[in-house]
């Protein structure tokens, strides 16, 4: 017990140690601080070290109506202009000179991240799947890393067949892969430092791709039951010329609510634990009793989100996961 | 604002990534291990299943094994009465038998003995007619030296002979 509280109060004295270079310095830029650390950047800041960001420089890929392709590493953008490119102070995009987005396939920070996540993902699943194929599984208990995904890949798995009913295992991959790409990224996500820490499922560029795919699920393999739900209900004849409008427009909505859900959610818990964390900077100028006692406060607050944030990042996965398969199983339901 | 406008970067980057590892986990990930959990299920539910009938079986088969030791356990003391019974029938029987063949060679003893004594007393008696007749004689012999006294014995003989 005195042991967790001599950590509890090490870790109570850090921001003040750091924060006494900053106590001269002006306002904290707070949304600058926290848009920083959600949005995307062409580097991936690790660190200040004596007043100098370290970053790793990444790869810029951008394609000029007027010049082409051009290839070159973000570390030439910082001191301004390369090869007619720069940064936009406001959107914090490269831009031509003139002010146009060129077509920007950068390997941004979001991108690394997910390459990461990605060849994890990949790795771990496909480890898992070389148990099953060297092992006899009717002989022999999981081991090791098996044992662990097992019961999240047939968590999944059971939702699908619980919720799609008999083509079930046409789909299940796709859920299974949708749910470990959100858990992980979730997760990977709430882990502040490299390679974890980028804000990559609170991105909508990324839940709308998942989203999307949920929806070309339903809508691509819908069956005829599914279709003549949509255009020709069994509704009172008065209702069939609005019926269809009504479903199509929701068909199209589910996407859109699954994407906004999971990324705003997330977007939203890590804004929270910023701005928790930040609490300690601010309060860095009102003098150390202050300081002292936000920073306990902050700090017992900013475990208890970490902790939320956590059970978010599983619920989320697990909510995307089971609406998709309730989506698709409304798409192949037959007639009773 | 830039929050909620998709970067087509980003957009881009991950279709590309997320379709290549989905294609991956697809062909060689996901449905190798559920196709192989779901075949260890049903083996799992087909020997639960196995085990459920082997066990009834085996009381079947304890019951049966019961009833045929009650039975045998029946029979056995039904043969055991029937033999008391058979050898007291036995014992009985011969008893029975052995009286008659003692009665029978009683019986014919008994005959023979009778058999016996008549001889020898038709022997005897044979034997006495004979000293008898030859006393007779010979007393005839010196009384019947006379025809008168030797008619009137014979007279007197079939008088005799004829009262009888």
């Amino acid at each position: 017990m005195r042991k967790w509280w001599f950590i509890l109060v090490c870790l109570l004295m850090l921001p003040c140690l750091d924060l006494r270079a900053q106590e001269q310095e002006e306002e904290v830029d707070l949304p600058g601080i926290i848009f920083g650390h959600i949005g995307d950047a062409y580097e991936w800041h690790l660190f200040d070290w004596k007043d100098e960001p370290v970053a790793i420089p990444l790869p810029v890929i951008v394609h000029s109506k007027d010049t082409g392709w051009h290839v070159f590493s973000s570390h030439h953008l910082e001191e301004g202009e390369y090869e007619g490119f720069h940064i936009d102070p406001d959107s914090g995009k490269i831009v031509e000179a003139d002010g146009r987005r060129p077509l920007d396939i950068s390997i941004t920070k979001n991108v690394l991240a997910l390459m990461f996540s990605s060849l994890l993902l990949l790795a771990v699943i496909l480890l898992t799947a070389r148990w099953y194929r060297k092992h006899d599984a009717l002989q022999e208990a999981p081991t090791g890393l098996a044992a662990f995904m097992e019961p999240l890949i047939m968590m999944v798995h059971e939702m699908a067949r619980e919720n799609i009913g008999e083509d079930y295992k046409r789909y299940s991959p796709y859920l299974c892969m949708a749910f470990l790409f959100i858990l992980l990224n979730n997760f990977l996500g709430i882990v502040p430092f490299f390679p974890g820490g980028a804000n990559l499922t609170g991105n909508i560029a990324i839940t709308l791709v998942l989203a999307l795919c949920t929806f070309f699920a339903v809508n691509l393999f819908g069956n005829k039951l599914y279709y003549k739900d949509i255009f020709n209900p069994d509704v009172p004849g008065f209702l069939k010329p609005i019926m269809p409008v009504i479903e199509v427009f929701s068909a199209l909505m589910k996407p859109v609510s699954l994407t906004v859900r999971l990324f705003a959610n997330m977007l939203a818990g890590h804004i929270m634990i910023l701005s928790i964390v930040c609490v300690i900077f601010i309060m860095a100028k009102y003098g150390p009793l202050l300081l002292g006692s936000m920073s306990v406060v902050s700090v017992l607050f900013g475990v208890f989100l970490d902790a939320l944030e956590c059970l978010v990042a599983f619920i989320q996965a697990y909510v995307f996961t089971m609406l998709s398969s309730i989506y698709i199983g409304l798409s192949r339901q037959h007639a009773e | 604002m830039s929050l909620v406008t998709p970067d087509i970067g980003l957009l881009f980057w991950m279709v590309v990534i997320f379709g290549i590892v989905f294609f991956l986990l697809w062909k060689f990930g996901f449905p190798i291990i559920t196709d192989m959990v779901e075949k260890r299920s049903a083996h799992i539910d087909e020997s639960l299943k196995l085990a459920r009938e082997a066990e009834i079986r085996m009381q079947d088969l304890a019951r049966e094994q019961q009833q045929l030791i009650d039975q045998s356990k029946l029979e056995q003391t039904r043969i055991l009465q029937e033999a008391t019974r058979t050898r007291a029938e036995i014992i009985a029987k011969a008893e029975q038998e052995a009286a008659d063949k003692a009665e029978q060679l009683l019986r014919k003893a008994r005959t023979e003995i009778e058999a016996e004594k008549e001889s020898a007393l038709r022997d005897i008696r044979k034997e006495v007619a004979e000293l008898s007749v030859g006393i007779a004689e010979k007393v005839i012999r010196k009384e019947l030296s006379s025809d008168k006294a030797q008619m009137d014995y014979v007279d007197r003989l079939v008088d005799e002979i004829e009262k009888k």
